[in-house]
């Protein structure tokens, strides 16, 4: 199976579960167990090829020009970290089925878990390291749905921001830390890095890309000081815990620091930087957890320490640590996802996971104690099982550990951690399923059925075959991961084996389980020490500095931001003034190169007329039904201009938007006050005017200058002139540019203007749905009426010129690719025919012979666009590419189809619907009881005896 | 006849200044309608200016001649603004809206918020 698909697969199953759980919950969760068993298959289809040794790759460019390749390569490492995500994943899909309740949405649970189960597989699989950034966010994202899943909960909605603040601030860093690692190799794909070590160390900018990426990981991975995240994490349901936080999102910062471990690794900066973290959280996570009464807490805080141990591994920056490091990557997976599954029961069944109130359920649950029990061992580091195995490894490195000269501080510290590790473990198995069985439990517990243990037993029967065959049974997996990791097949002498003589490894562990039997007896004095003694609250710490920054962040914005849009128009003319000064006094003026064009008395009274009425409008602005007058005065003589200067489009254009807009502004003004006040003291006015007056004559000497002179550059408008016919079939290239040149933009514009109406819609809607509804209904006209809401005149006269209109907004249509004309121009004309029917008729005659609903006009027009554009890639073309021809049919003349024509239709449909809907919705904020006659005309010669007789009607 | 002292580009660049002028002092006013006609008037302006950046030309529409080689203006700006002349229809649509719903919301047409002590209202 392609790597594509693997990484695919989660993504695309991820719309199964949600819309499948209409079906019920098994054929939601089917559903998405299938998507994860498909990609785990074709993850094992190539476990021959990776035990071989080989690289598979695949990739295609995506956006090279940013370096961005979609570049998957499936390594040892790759490999080892994608089966336990899928594999694990598998089991937890199933756990879940059974854990969760029948209240819990359980269709999004899944599609939110693909989604983190895809994002994990990308960033596992990536070859690019841009494309493991996008795949590295989105685990943070689908990791916040996840943790927050249960979102009534405030404890739920506060870790999950907590996790997502922590996270997504490491990956901020990380990007930059990635973005100049990509700078000092010169390439962003990972298989080009792990080639350069020797650049990457010797360039200045290592220790800054070093510091940036292990920001990235250690917040991933819950290292000290970025740690306490993930105990509040776990008010996520179990299943997530045991995914997120045993197996895979925490895991993704140890990934990604094995995976860049032999370019970064090696220096006394990685050593001491990583090593020592590693170091600090393993001992601090396992003291914590001892403490801890709640069943996931403690689970939480072990794996903070089982973290720390792994990246002090890595840290070491020798090839055995790296081996031992992959090898307790194995056994902590299995045995912690073992445990959490167990934790998960325990609270399932017996409806509490504080340690206080549990105790002897060996006897009632006899199969999850067994389970409990043997992952707990196992993390303990008691023989026979895994995590003994790769702990006393762990234990053997330290040994040979020199920190800062010390040979002991290492290995004291790491046998201390062992030592509050095997005591948490003792704990667990001892407060909890060991010791007298109680009667004052929350609920009475058991064993679950099958399908809850089945996963959890699946685990735990690997920590004991992993623990007694681990050569057989993971030796070839853990060689191809830590031989990936360490870039390349030379590993070092290693022996997986229970017995490795008597070492000092082995005196170390006897320590720290004698140690650990002993700390928990003495358990009881010791935490209520613990709890007198004063220590630092991570999560206020965090909410306070949250607080902090909220508080930080509103002075800002409520200081720039204050509502005063003046103020903000204000400062934006002047910045806008102010910079194009500065470009002006910094640029060069070349002469004029070209000659002014004469003009013929018409034009200046024309031009006259436009000033006046600017000016008008500036001095009547208070009254506001004038200035609209007075500005539909200016709309016409820039029509007239256009026209005159050799833009009949635009001409035509302008005059029908100038009639849509009129009709528009015209009915909001009806419920608005008629005049404005005067507000704004006479400096104020006089200030905007000077500022008017800067603004306008920069403006004019600009375009002045321009117009004298020729272009710098030569323009693309010579090749639209010679290629609008013999490419575009037209000869109107105005049009042509419009819907084939620059047929993409005019796409996106229709989509714009649809969206436009359906704002107004929806706006309408919600205002209508409020109380200014009542208001509305009771208004009174502050202004007088007409006596006559339908004359008859303009009745008829619309009525009849509606064909008449619509044959035009046709004649115009079809016209438009060789002369003026086209979709927007016959649009706007068909829409103010119909508009016309709104205004002669009334608002209710018109919506009863209403055929179709103005969003489905705009919503196939803009279908019917994007069906064009998608024609041509049937015929191998790129999106858009218009085909034309002509035919002769013998009566007619010859013509010409262009499926130009066909886009121009969904611009003439999107541009119809949006000027309809947009102007329906305003005019319903009109409708009030009794304003809909029942005739559309007041005084029809042909109603009166119906009149009569429904007069006659009503008195009977 | 032409009128000697005046040309067409004279008379282009002070409507497009004067337009501007008159667009910005009404966007500096304090109620919305106002703004709407300063927004209006600017966008002539704008639509204006971008159209003249082709240069301008008499007599010269961007329909091919198929019988004659004829001058041609520069059909690109005029591409651009149809465009936009049809956007600021649909701007200038949603901003009525909004104001219009603003107005009848709070029986006020200032465009400026009043001030009042924000309410800190923060999800636990």
């Amino acid at each position: 199976m392609s790597l594509f698909l693997i990484a695919a697969l989660p993504f695309l199953g991820a719309v199964f579960p949600a819309l499948l759980i209409r079906a019920g919950r098994n054929a939601s969760a089917s559903a998405a167990g299938l998507t994860s068993f498909l990609a785990f298959v074709g993850l094992l289809l190539h476990a021959p090829a990776v035990f071989r040794g080989e690289v598979i790759q695949v990739g295609i460019d995506w956006l090279p020009a940013l370096g961005l390749n979609a570049n998957f390569f499936l390594d040892g490492l790759g490999f080892l970290f994608a089966a336990m995500i899928l594999g694990i994943g598998l089991l937890v899909i199933l756990y879940a089925r059974f854990y969760l309740s029948r209240e819990d949405p359980m269709g999004n649970f899944y599609t939110y878990l693909l989604l983190f189960q895809g994002a994990m597989v990308g960033i596992v699989l990536s070859d690019n390291i841009l494309l493991l950034l996008v795949f590295w966010e989105l685990t943070s994202l689908s990791s916040f749905l996840l943790i927050g899943y249960w979102k009534h909960l405030p404890e739920g909605r506060q870790g999950a921001r907590m996790a997502l603040a922590i996270t997504g601030s490491g990956g901020l860093a990380m990007i930059g830390g990635m973005m100049i690692l990509g700078n000092i190799v010169g390439s962003y794909d990972l298989s080009v890095i792990l080639q350069n070590k020797d650049l990457i160390q010797a360039s200045p900018l290592y220790l800054p890309a070093l510091i940036l990426i292990l920001l990235g990981c250690f917040t991933k991975s819950a290292q000290f000081p970025f740690h306490f995240w993930l105990p509040h994490a776990m008010a996520a349901p179990t299943p997530v815990s045991a995914y997120l936080h045993s197996a895979t999102m925490v895991k993704a910062g140890i990934f990604l620091m094995a995976r860049l471990w032999p370019v970064l690794s090696g220096t006394p900066e990685w050593f001491y930087i990583v090593a020592t973290t590693g170091l600090v959280t393993m001992l601090l996570g396992a003291v914590i957890a001892l403490f801890k009464d709640d069943l996931k807490a403690l689970l939480a805080f072990s794996t903070v320490s089982h973290l720390g141990l792994i990246t002090m591994l890595l840290g070491f920056g020798t090839k055995i640590a790296a081996v031992t490091a992959v090898f307790h990557i194995i056994n902590h997976a299995t045995f912690k996802a073992a445990l959490f599954m167990s934790a998960g029961i325990v609270d399932h069944e017996a409806h509490t996971r504080d340690i206080k109130r549990l105790g002897g359920l060996r006897h009632l649950m006899p199969v999850t104690a067994t389970i409990a029990i043997v992952a707990a061992l196992s993390m303990a580091g008691i023989p026979p099982f895994n995590g003994f195995l790769s702990k006393e490894m762990m234990l053997e490195e330290t040994v040979h550990t020199l920190w800062a000269g010390s040979h002991y501080l290492v290995p004291g510290l790491a046998l201390l951690a062992a030592l509050f590790s095997a005591a948490y473990s003792f704990r667990f198995i001892g407060h909890v399923f060991l010791g007298q069985t109680r009667d004052d439990y929350p609920a009475k517990p058991h064993d679950p059925g099958f399908g809850m243990w089945a996963g959890p037993a699946l685990l735990v029967s690997l920590v004991v075959l992993i623990g007694l065959f681990p050569a057989h049974l993971v030796g070839p997996l853990v060689a191809v991961a830590a031989g990936a990791v360490t870039g390349g097949a030379d590993l070092p002498y290693y022996s997986l084996k229970l017995w490795h003589g008597l070492t000092p490894a082995l005196y170390m562990s006897g320590v720290a389980v004698i140690g650990g039997l002993v700390l928990l007896k003495l358990h009881a004095p010791l935490i209520a020490a613990w709890n007198r003694a004063p220590r630092p609250e991570a999560k206020q710490i965090f909410d306070s500095a949250m607080r902090a920054l909220t508080k930080l962040s509103q002075i800002i914005t409520d200081g720039l931001h204050n509502g005063a849009i003046t103020r903000y128009a204000f400062l934006m003319m002047v910045f806008i003034i102010g910079i194009s000064y500065f470009a002006y006094s910094t640029g060069t003026m070349v002469p004029a190169t070209r000659e002014v064009q004469g003009v013929g008395p018409i034009t200046v009274i024309a031009w006259f007329c436009l000033m006046v009425a600017t000016l008008a409008v500036v001095a009547k602005h208070r009254q506001r039904q004038l200035s609209l007058v007075l500005i539909g005065v200016v709309g016409l003589v820039v029509s007239l201009g256009f026209n005159y200067l050799s833009a009949p489009d635009l001409a035509l254009t302008q005059l029908s938007v100038e009639v849509v807009t009129m009709v528009l502004l015209l009915l909001a003004l009806n419920f608005m006050p008629k005049d404005s006040p005067v507000e704004a003291p006479m400096w104020v006015r006089l200030r905007d005017g000077g500022i008017a007056v800067v603004g306008g004559l920069g403006a004019a000497l600009l375009i002045y200058a321009l117009m004298l002179r020729d272009f710098a550059l030569p323009s693309i408008s010579e090749f639209h002139l010679a290629n609008s016919y013999k490419g575009g079939g037209g000869t109107n290239v105005v049009n042509v540019i419009l819907v084939d040149f620059r047929g993409y933009d005019t796409f996106g514009e229709i989509i714009v203007l649809g969206i436009a109406a359906l704002v107004i819609y929806a706006l309408t809607e919600a205002v209508l749905g409020s109380r200014v509804r009542a208001y509305l209904l009771n208004r009174k006209p502050d202004m007088p009426q007409a006596g006559d809401a339908h004359p008859m005149m303009m009745v008829v006269a619309t009525r009849v010129m509606m064909p008449l209109a619509l044959m035009v907004a046709a004649y115009i249509f079809f016209r438009g690719h060789n002369l003026p004309g086209g979709g927007f121009i016959a649009g706007l004309i068909a829409a103010i025919a119909l508009l016309m029917q709104y205004m002669a008729s009334g608002f209710s005659w018109a919506s009863e012979r209403q055929r179709m609903f103005y969003h489905g006009t705009i919503g196939s027009g803009v279908l019917i666009a994007a069906a064009t554009g998608l024609g041509s890639w049937f015929s191998g073309n790129p999106f858009l590419t218009s085909a034309f021809g002509y035919l002769h049919w013998p009566p007619l003349e010859e013509f010409e189809w262009a499926t130009a024509a066909l886009f121009d239709l969904g611009v003439f449909l999107a541009v119809v619907g949006a000027v309809l809907l947009a102007l329906e919705s305003l005019a319903r904020f009109a409708w009030q009881p009794g304003i809909s006659s029942e005739h559309a005309m007041d005084i029809n010669p042909a109603r009166d005896d119906a009149a009569e007789a429904a007069a006659a009607e009503g008195e009977a | 006849m032409t009128m000697g002292f005046l040309n067409i580009e004279f008379l282009v660049a002070s409507a497009v200044g004067l337009l501007t002028a008159a667009g910005i002092y009404l966007i500096l006013r304090r109620r919305t309608f106002p703004v709407i006609l300063g927004l209006s008037l600017l966008t002539y302006g704008v639509n204006i200016f971008l159209f003249a950046t082709g240069r301008l030309m008499v007599d010269a529409p961007p329909v091919l001649n198929k019988y004659a080689e004829v001058p041609y203006t520069d059909p690109l700006p005029q591409a651009l603004v149809l465009t936009a002349i049809v956007i600021s229809f649909g701007m200038t649509a949603v901003v009525v809206m909004i104001a219009l719903a603003a107005y009848l919301s709070a029986r006020d047409d200032k465009i400026d918020m009043p001030h009042h002590p924000e309410d800190e209202g923060e999800d636990a």
